[in-house]
């Protein structure tokens, strides 16, 4: 039986037999199921929230105010002085009040007084008392349904369309950010423990010598390809587990919670990319760990040059609040085409923006080669470094090995 | 006359780690049915002329040809190596790791179980079989990684250190299996510190310091070359003056007698007879290897 193939097999059992792999794969569907059961349980112990009535007083020094004193479930109550609204505050008669002082038309400002300790005041109450305002101001003045129309929170209802000019599959809505946001979060996560896992478990073969007898075995060539491409493939199930129950769980998130949740969309070919990026980024964090664990003294010393490429990696989640805020910056593009970043960023942009068909092209592309030159360059070091034991090479050393591996 | 082909066959050997001379003109051979004992301090270079034979190192300059070629993928399934350090994969099973390790030298998982069966029980592990090798103690485990070192019956066998750690009983197992194997004809380098492991089981030695080659040939040959020409006898009776001898010393009930270079054991023991001493042990002194080793890695260090 081909040697690769048995490297392979014996490499993938392992990895998916480890604690911290079991834990993820599942960590991710059953977290999600968690939190609608979670949801499901509070809605149904909880009953619908009553709605209570804030009464406020006001005292109108400015003498805006005319009988226009309700709205909605705020009710308002003219005070004649700030001394009389104190004392209706004091003795609970009303939950707060405003006085509208007589150079509030040049001024703009009003003052507010609560018993309540607060950051800032409520949106709802804020809300209340302007529009309260505004009614006041403009009553007599405009129209009803004018008034009516100002005072309305403005709604803007968005509809994309496609180059043909029909309704595009993909809305751009804060809907279509939550998958790619949390695939980029899952993928970065799982980058890193399988890189972790490898630099371990090849850090156990060295220090165990175990590394001599499997090389007295195999070559070099098949001790890397096995390993590395059996990272990915436990990968590839990984991502596979968590996409096969991403419709189960978005269903019953929709049938739980309402808001975003139900605008959640999975962006066009997310699905295929994602599984691309997915295996592209695993087999080069696969190929960085190899490097790193074949050229590092010991097990303690590839994780911590690992973290290098590992907090690189996180840059795009790190700036994903600016990717929000700035789409269209060359500086994700060029994330998209450095490989280290490369899946990651790519997966986020496809959440907020449209990505020409070149730059996707150009981004595996590039992660191709990566992963075709890092495997060729880490067989090289890796020839010639794990051999060596307890002695963190130069890098001059590193540098005269990948010249000519064979002559030391 | 393939048969008579050297197993390995190392010319001219050279290998230097920067200003370190690791290795230095090192030049032997192994035949079939043959156990050389490599022998010599730390940092003789025994390791790396190991590493190199193996093709994990190449050298500066010399060649190495291991089955009449030099050593290439093809070749590693004819080899079983058993490193110094060793360590296992701990979650894996006794029967698991021997399994996968031998598929790697192309031995179908039945074939591997079966010999590993044999295996197990000539090293009386085979109650260990389905334990995992976390459970198990340093010598099991050294017991387990010597027969996955030998399960795929290679034709050369190098083995570092394979006795330490292991009980008396079950390092006569192992010394067993490694005789069983030079008289299947197949070739193996012993690489120790026992001395007398060397005395017991190899055929040839080749004793190394500081890269270069201190002794090396046949382990009787070798002994008797570095003869003092001193014999020691029990006796009944007292042993009176004789001729040819320059030195007695008498200790734990027997006397050494040291020769002059003309005189000879037997005609020592010629004149005992004559004198009608009652001889109850003679036995002429040769050194043992480790005496041989002291004396030429003091002498090569002075």
């Amino acid at each position: 039986m081909n040697k690769t193939y048995l490297l392979f097999k014996h490499e993938f059992v392992q990895a998916i037999k480890k604690g911290g792999y079991i834990i993820l794969t599942l960590f991710v569907p059953l977290a999600a199921l968690l939190a609608i059961g979670i949801g499901q349980l509070v809605s149904s112990l909880t009953d619908p929230p009553i709605k209570e009535i804030l009464d406020i007083g006001y005292v109108d020094q400015a003498g805006l105010i005319t009988d226009l004193s309700e709205d909605g479930m705020i009710k308002l109550y003219p005070f004649g002085s700030a001394e009389e609204a104190k004392a209706a505050l004091l003795e609970g008669e009303i939950s707060e009040y405003i006085i509208i002082q007589d150079d509030y038309l040049i001024t703009g400002t009003i003052q507010r007084y609560t018993l309540a300790k607060e950051l800032a005041t409520s949106p709802v109450t804020a809300y209340a008392i302007e529009s309260f305002l505004t009614i006041n101001l403009l009553s007599g003045n405009v129209e009803d349904e004018v008034v009516r129309s100002i005072v309305s929170p403005l709604m803007i209802d968005v509809i994309r369309l496609d180059d043909e000019g029909e309704i595009s599959q993909a809305q751009g809505n804060m809907g279509n950010i939550i998958i790619p946001a949390l695939y980029g979060f899952l993928l970065s996560m799982a980058f890193q423990f399988g890189s972790s896992s490898l630099i371990t478990g090849l850090g156990e073969e060295k220090e165990s010598r175990l590394i001599e007898v499997l090389n007295s075995s195999v070559s070099v060539h098949q001790l890397l390809f096995g390993k590395v491409t059996a990272l990915g493939a436990a990968g590839l199930l990984q991502v596979m587990l968590w996409l096969a129950s991403a419709p189960l769980i978005l269903n019953l998130a929709r049938a739980t919670f309402e808001g975003i949740i139900s605008e959640i969309q999975i962006p066009p070919n997310f699905i295929v990319l994602g599984i691309v990026y997915f295996v592209l980024g695993y087999l080069l964090f696969a190929i960085l760990a190899v490097t790193i664990g074949g050229i590092s003294s010991s097990t303690n010393d590839a994780h911590s040059i690992s973290m290098i490429y590992i907090l690189v990696g996180y840059i795009p989640l790190w700036s994903f609040g600016a990717l929000i805020n700035f789409p269209d910056s060359p500086i994700w593009v060029a994330l998209s085409f450095f490989p280290i970043t490369a899946p990651v960023q790519t997966m986020l942009r496809l959440g907020v923006s449209e990505i020409p068909v070149w730059q996707i092209a150009v981004s595996i592309s590039v992660l191709i080669l990566a992963i075709g030159g890092g495997l060729y360059l880490s067989e090289k070091t890796f020839r010639v470094f794990m051999l060596m034991y307890g002695k963190r090479p130069r890098l001059g050393e590193i540098i005269r090995s990948l010249r000519n591996s064979r002559s030391i | 006359m393939k048969e008579f082909m050297n197993i390995v066959e190392v010319k001219d050997l050279d290998k230097s780690f920067g200003k370190l001379i690791a290795v230095e003109k090192l030049n032997f051979a192994i035949k079939p049915g043959e156990i050389l004992g490599l022998i010599g301090p730390n940092g003789a270079g025994k390791n790396t002329t190991i590493k190199i034979i193996l093709d994990f190192l190449k050298p500066d300059f010399g060649a190495v040809q291991v089955f009449g070629q030099a050593m290439n993928e093809n070749l590693k399934d004819r080899i079983g190596y058993l490193p110094e350090e060793r360590g296992l994969y701990k979650r894996l099973t006794a029967i698991e790791l021997i399994i996968y390790l031998a598929s790697l030298k192309g031995i179908p998982n039945d074939q591997a179980e079966a010999r590993a069966d044999e295996l197990l029980k000539l090293t009386g592990m085979y109650e260990n079989k389905y334990k995992k090798n976390k459970e198990m103690s340093k010598g099991m485990g050294q017991l387990i990684q010597f027969i996955v070192t030998v399960v795929h019956n290679p034709d050369l066998i190098i083995l570092d250190e394979p006795f330490s750690g292991l009980d008396p009983v079950r390092t006569e197992a192992v010394q067993s299996i490694i005789s069983d194997f030079r008289d299947a004809g197949k070739a193996v380098i012993l690489c120790t510190h026992q001395m007398n492991k060397v005395e017991e089981i190899c055929d040839r030695v080749l004793m190394m310091n500081q890269g270069q080659t201190l002794l090396y040939g046949d382990v009787l040959e070798t002994r008797r070359r570095f003869q003092k020409n001193s014999v020691r006898i029990t006796a009944a009776e007292e042993i009176g003056e004789l001729p040819g001898v320059t030195g007695r010393v008498f200790s734990n009930g027997s006397l050494e007698l040291k020769l002059a270079p003309e005189t000879t054991p037997q005609s020592i023991l010629d004149r005992l007879r004559e004198q009608g001493v009652t001889i109850t042990h003679f036995e002429v002194i040769t050194p043992s290897l480790n005496e041989i080793f002291l004396k030429q890695v003091g002498a090569d260090r002075e």
